[in-house]
């Protein structure tokens, strides 16, 4: 019996570990080259943007074409203008969306709404722009914060649905049967123990798809438009930061060019460090609901 | 103590407060607000479809099915067809996967099945964090660093050594084009890719490497089996970036030259659909030209739609089939 | 079973059970007995995990409700709170008379403020005070007047001897208690909105020895005021806390008597097994 039938070959061997140690070799090979651009657009967006972080470039207006200085004040202004308006609508809607799937939707309803989700948040953002321009542009005849705002919120409107949802669902069912053994309303329950429980995750969630709107250039091209000067009401065009960049950064001026990068670092910067608040929000909800 | 519960009324019905709120109202009203919230978001999506489809009626009744084989874009003369901007998104998104799929799905499997404690986390994090980087900031990073850099290590090389005896990289390099637009397109999808494929790993229950390395498996052949398992997973995966490729607008708008004919050599100006939307939209003047660029972006987003819809199921399937388990 | 059949069951019982002659009036059997439970029957996806429980649980008394695991017992209890009405998949048939009250045709929040339930792991509110969790159940009833609420969160706590241990630290997060003090909050958040039965699905399963008889000394002093029914795996614990002890066995009630007559003469065989060790 010590005869095995299935000799192993010291080559097929010797071939399996070298074919092992050349895979984990390629993986993390691969891995190392995922993380190059990655790593360079933040690195190059820091060197180039903070020398033109300015004092000017937060509170000064474009200067004319081709002349050097002047800042994004208007722009920077114009994007919280139109982001604010856009949560307006998109963070009560998408909260409520979010709380019927988790909360009352029947099980093939909450599917159903959840791949509507999914699959606008796969939808290309300039495609919601023509659909802004189409019901806000040419009725109104001319191009307006308002269009704008239509687009962004249609843009954040999925991911507060989906964060909302996903947080709400890692809040415990006997947290829900002990508010409502209680003899609370069910709407009560849900308002104030269940959200209040998930708050801090849902609160961030819903700062990451603010962050996420405010760098979304290509729907507002042709809803918000631009605008060199301050705006004076909400039904004209208005300046974003986005839309300020990419038309500088393809401008031929290097003064342009400064202040793209200035604006990009600013928006880069939002979404990173609102994106290690959400990780650590989420990770310690999950810890205390674990216990 | 045992004073004082024999103090308390044996008779709890006589209570000393009256509960002012009932709950049937409230709960009707906000089951009412909930379920129209949910209800909103598929009108949405519904709208967004049907406007396109009625904005785009003057062009599908001048040009009608031809609308997507012509090669011409000309405003001046009112004719317009779709057929560089498909083969410019297209083609730039195929390359951006065929740079992508492969480092991204090293990278999926060192994270699930090499990486540990907070190597993995910080990685992790990382490429979350990345792809959530507007695409305005890739399109200023492409210009100003990427484009100078592929021109002139790439770019030029190629066409030099190679640009006589192979069409595809055949001179004139510029400096936009669609090889720069490919590659831009791949570092912003490679983020993608890669978490949905990690998420998709980690979906594997740990029963399945175990059972192949106790059959004598070196650790690479139990990888190799994971990864056979969850194929149609990462399938998704790659469809969902490429859903992401094919849509993208502001970082290609800016790297890729913008030219509406086709060349065969990738280190020339191409152009997608998303772009001329976002180039020419505002300079539309007449009706035609409008509905025709709306038009175009009805292409973007029947093909995004199928795409998308393809993925998630495929995501989902392997998600279901495990999470029971 | 057939209905006719378990009716009359149910008579027998109530009638062999009782040392005094079966009362005449109705208001009598109301005063006596807290809950009936007629043919209570529930579904889950059409299956019945409990099937004709009928059950009459006297005032002032400690029930035990014991079996083995999935026989129905928690069920049971949940349907005594209508905590089933939030599941879709479940379906409740049968009638549950609470002091002659049909339970099932009521408003189920106005059932639930007469019917405390305290649950296996103790499940305080997260994010709020240990304050704010004894009042919740007043709070967001619409009561609002703040020397109401202390009023009763002190004497909630002091019932349910938690008082003296946080009566220093109210503001403190519910979670920062330890498990024992959690469960015993949760008994006081269920004791603020007096109700007049309380239930308790095993309350000390998740506990160590010391928080369990702390709990169970508790349990003894409540039933001066309180119904209670207790679900629980523990036989000890049944036999040690209850008057009347019910044990079921796969969805159904096998038998309802005295406690010290279950354990000690059980009239069924599987009765007897389950208490003897012999099964579940």
């Amino acid at each position: 019996m010590n005869e095995r039938r299935l000799q192993p070959s010291p080559w097929v061997e010797r071939r399996r570990r070298i074919v092992n140690a050349l895979g984990h070799g390629a993986v993390a090979l691969a891995t190392a080259m995922v993380l190059v651009p990655l790593v360079a657009v933040i690195w190059y967006t820091l060197r180039e943007g903070i020398p033109g972080l300015t004092w000017d470039f937060f509170t000064q207006l474009p200067k004319p074409v081709g002349e050097p200085g002047g800042g994004m004040a208007n722009a920077i202004v114009g994007s919280g203008i139109v982001v604010g308006l856009a949560s307006i609508v998109a963070i009560p809607l998408g909260i409520l969306a979010g709380i019927f799937i988790s909360e009352y939707a029947s099980a093939r309803l909450a599917a159903a709404i959840r791949f509507v989700t999914e699959v606008m948040l796969g939808l290309p953002s300039i495609l919601l722009g023509i659909f802004a321009y189409a019901v806000v542009v040419k009725p109104m005849g001319h191009f307006s914060a308002y269009a704008g705002a239509v687009s962004l919120a249609i843009v954040m409107l999925p991911i507060v649905i989906k964060t909302t949802e996903e947080i709400l669902r890692l809040v415990p069912r006997h947290i829900r049967e002990a508010g409502l053994a209680l003899g609370i309303p069910q709407w009560v329950v849900v308002l104030r123990i269940v959200l209040r429980a998930a708050s801090r995750g849902i609160v961030t969630g819903i700062l990451l798809a603010v962050a996420r709107a405010a760098g979304e250039t290509a729907p507002l091209l042709f809803t918000a438009l631009n605008n060199r000067f301050w705006h004076t009401t909400l039904d004209q065009p208005i300046a974003t930061l986005p839309v300020q960049i990419f038309t500088y950064a393809v401008a031929p001026y290097e003064d342009w060019h400064r202040q793209a990068w200035a604006g990009a670092l600013v928006l880069i910067g939002l979404v990173l460090v609102l994106s290690i608040i959400l990780r650590l929000v989420v990770s310690r909800t999950h810890l205390e609901h674990e216990q | 103590m045992a004073a004082e519960v024999s103090s308390v009324r044996t008779e709890p019905q006589g209570r000393r407060f009256a509960f002012p709120w009932r709950g049937a109202v409230g709960n009707g009203v906000f089951f009412g607000l909930c379920l129209l919230a949910g209800i909103a978001v598929l009108v949405t999506l519904v709208a967004v479809i049907a406007q396109l489809v009625v904005e785009s009626r003057l062009s599908i009744e001048a040009f009608g099915i031809g609308f997507l084989t012509r090669s011409v874009w000309d405003p001046v003369a009112e004719q317009f067809g779709a057929l560089p901007f498909i083969y410019g998104t297209l083609v730039s998104s195929l390359l951006a996967l065929l740079l992508a799929v492969p480092l991204s799905l090293g990278a999926a499997v060192f994270l699930v099945e090499i990486a540990r404690g907070w190597v993995r986390s910080v990685l992790s994090f990382l490429i979350e964090a990345l792809a959530a980087v507007p695409s305005v900031v890739y399109g200023v990073w492409g210009i100003f660093v990427l484009v100078p850099w592929l021109l002139e290590h790439v770019s030029m090389p190629l066409a030099e050594t190679w640009g006589e005896a192979i069409p595809l990289v055949a001179p004139p390099a510029t400096g936009p084009s669609m090889l720069s637009a490919a590659v831009i397109l791949a570092i912003m999808v490679t983020p993608i890719i890669t978490s949905v494929a990690r998420d998709v790993l980690l979906a594997i229950p740990r029963s399945q490497r175990e059972a192949a390395l106790a059959l004598g498996s070196t650790r690479w052949e139990a990888i190799r089996t994971v990864v056979g398992t969850a194929r149609w997973g990462i399938f998704g995966a790659i469809i969902l970036g490429l859903g992401r490729a094919l849509g993208e607008t502001m970082a290609v708008t800016m790297v890729i030259g913008n030219d509406p004919s086709i060349h065969a050599s990738i280190l020339q100006p191409a152009y997608t659909l998303a772009s001329v939307i976002a180039n020419e939209f505002t300079e539309a003047t007449t009706p035609l030209y409008v509905s025709a660029l709306i038009e175009i972006g009805l292409v973007l987003l029947l093909t995004t739609l199928v795409v998308n819809i393809v993925a998630r199921l495929l995501v989902w399937s392997i998600a279901r089939r495990y999470s029971q388990q | 079973m057939e209905p006719s059949q378990q009716q009359e069951k149910q008579t027998h019982t109530m009638r062999e059970d009782s040392s005094a002659p079966m009362p005449q009036s109705d208001d009598h059997i109301k005063e006596r007995f807290r809950i009936v439970t007629e043919s209570l029957t529930v579904f889950f996806d059409g299956k019945a995990a409990i099937r004709n429980v009928s059950m009459a649980i006297r005032t002032n008394r400690v029930t035990a409700i014991i079996g083995p695991s999935g026989c129905g017992k928690s069920t049971f209890l949940r349907a005594l709170n209508r905590l089933h009405d939030i599941q879709p998949n479940a379906r409740v048939e049968g009638r549950i008379l609470l002091d002659g009250e049909d339970i099932t045709q009521l408003d189920a929040t106005l059932v639930r403020r007469r019917i405390g339930m305290v649950f296996q792991k103790p499940n305080p509110f997260p994010a709020m005070s240990i304050f704010d969790n004894v009042v919740a159940g007043l709070r967001f009833n619409g009561i609002r007047k703040r020397s109401l609420l202390e009023e009763i969160a002190e004497e909630a706590l002091r019932r349910a001897a938690l008082w003296d241990e946080v009566k220093d630290r109210l503001r403190a997060p519910a979670t920062s208690l330890s498990g024992g003090q959690q469960q015993r909050l949760c008994i006081a958040r269920a004791l603020a909105i007096e109700p007049e039965v309380l239930l308790m699905d095993e309350p000390t399963s998740a506990l160590d020895p010391i928080a369990t008889a702390k709990i169970e000394e508790l349990i003894y002093e409540l039933k001066r005021t309180y119904t209670i029914v207790i679900v629980t795996h523990n036989m000890q614990q049944a036999a040690r806390v209850s008057d009347w002890t019910a044990f079921m066995y796969l969805g159904e009630l096998i038998e309802f008597d005295k406690t010290r007559k279950i354990f000690t003469n059980p009239s069924k065989r599987q009765t007897e097994e389950y208490i003897t060790g012999r099964f579940g």
